[in-house]
């Protein structure tokens, strides 16, 4: 019988902010690719029932993992169980985040601190506890989701954006720093994303950005999970320190 | 080889000393190569012996033989 390789290929992979939009499709991506998969959200058993039926599907293993990114000790106890349990960990999603839009005048400073919070602290963190790991292993791959306002900016979405442009920053100084170790940093900078949620804010505020996007159409999330098994896989193993923009060449 | 031993081994690796001068002056005052990377290299090195991953303020923390001893009794590590 022919065997049809694949090329995450039991890679052992976290991914932060699984449950829906672009987490659950770059989930769903990586196992499909043979990927053992360590899928991340906060409410406790939301992903049993999925990844029961995910692992089986594409005949790998998928493990929910329970916790708030923001908390600290929670993350480094889930580091610990992959490692336990794996070893190894050759991939680190960072997808959970927060969005919201908002004029300048208009922003909560409180909602802003919380954004940074999840969408930059905790991001930070948990690549800190990869990289312990990755560094024995002198092998890894790191992938920050952010968004193309981090590039771009855009007009309502302060608080966002700045978020995300830390983002670009921050992987672009870990990239130089852990390059040494052979682990690669890369963010990938989505533009508009028909997920669940999106589809419903676009349509009711944003459907004449459509204008924006030279390709004329949302982003799919399998689109935006493609590029995390590219830079995931050893098909980028040159490429670090990049912002990937996978946005259907928009321009607010 | 017992606890201590392990540890005060690891120290006199990572500085390239003899364990005979490990003792409550031995700290990032004193010592001429304890900067961040043998710091990360000492933190790793004993991660790996005793099974252990410490907190990331243990790690900013551990500036001292001595304290080093105070943060490892912290995951049940007796030395």
């Amino acid at each position: 019988m022919k065997t049809v390789s694949k090329i995450l290929d039991s890679k052992v992979c976290l991914i932060t902010g699984a449950s829906r939009g672009i987490g659950k499709a770059i989930a769903e991506r990586f196992a499909q690719e043979g990927a053992i998969v360590y899928a991340n959200a906060r409410e406790e058993g939301s992903l049993d029932t999925w990844a029961t039926s995910c692992a089986k599907e594409h005949n790998t293993v998928v493990i929910p993992l329970y916790f708030d990114v923001t908390d600290a000790n929670l993350a480094k106890q889930a580091i610990i169980k992959i490692k336990k349990e794996q070893q190894r960990i050759d991939i680190l999603v960072n997808n959970a985040g927060l969005v919201s839009y908002e004029l300048l005048a208009m922003t909560n400073v409180e909602k802003l601190r919380e954004m940074f919070e999840v969408n930059v602290i905790a991001m930070i963190q948990l690549m800190q506890l990869a990289a312990r790991i990755m560094t024995r292993q002198k092998n890894g791959s790191i992938i920050n989701i952010s968004s193309i306002v981090g590039v771009q900016g855009v007009k309502g979405q302060l608080s966002y954006s700045a978020t995300k442009g830390a983002v670009n920053a921050l992987t672009k100084s870990a990239a130089k720093e852990l390059a040494s170790d052979n682990i690669r940093v890369n963010a990938i900078a989505p533009g508009m994303v028909e997920t669940e949620r999106f589809k419903k804010v676009f349509d009711e505020k944003f459907s004449h950005r459509i204008e924006d996007i030279a390709m004329g159409r949302l982003a799919k999330p399998e689109e935006i999970a493609n590029a995390c098994v590219f830079l995931g896989s050893d098909l980028s193993t040159y490429i670090s320190g990049q912002i990937l923009g996978v946005d259907g060449s928009t321009n607010f | 080889m017992n606890n201590i031993e392990k540890y005060n081994n690891i120290f006199a690796s990572v500085f390239n000393v003899n364990v005979e001068v490990l003792n409550s002056d031995f700290n990032i005052e004193s010592v001429d190569n304890w900067d961040s990377i043998t710091q990360l290299t000492l933190v790793t090195e004993l991660e790996d012996e005793f099974d252990i991953m410490f907190d990331t303020e243990d790690i900013l923390e551990f500036k001292s033989y001595d304290k080093g001893k105070g943060i490892i009794g912290k995951y049940d590590i007796a030395l």
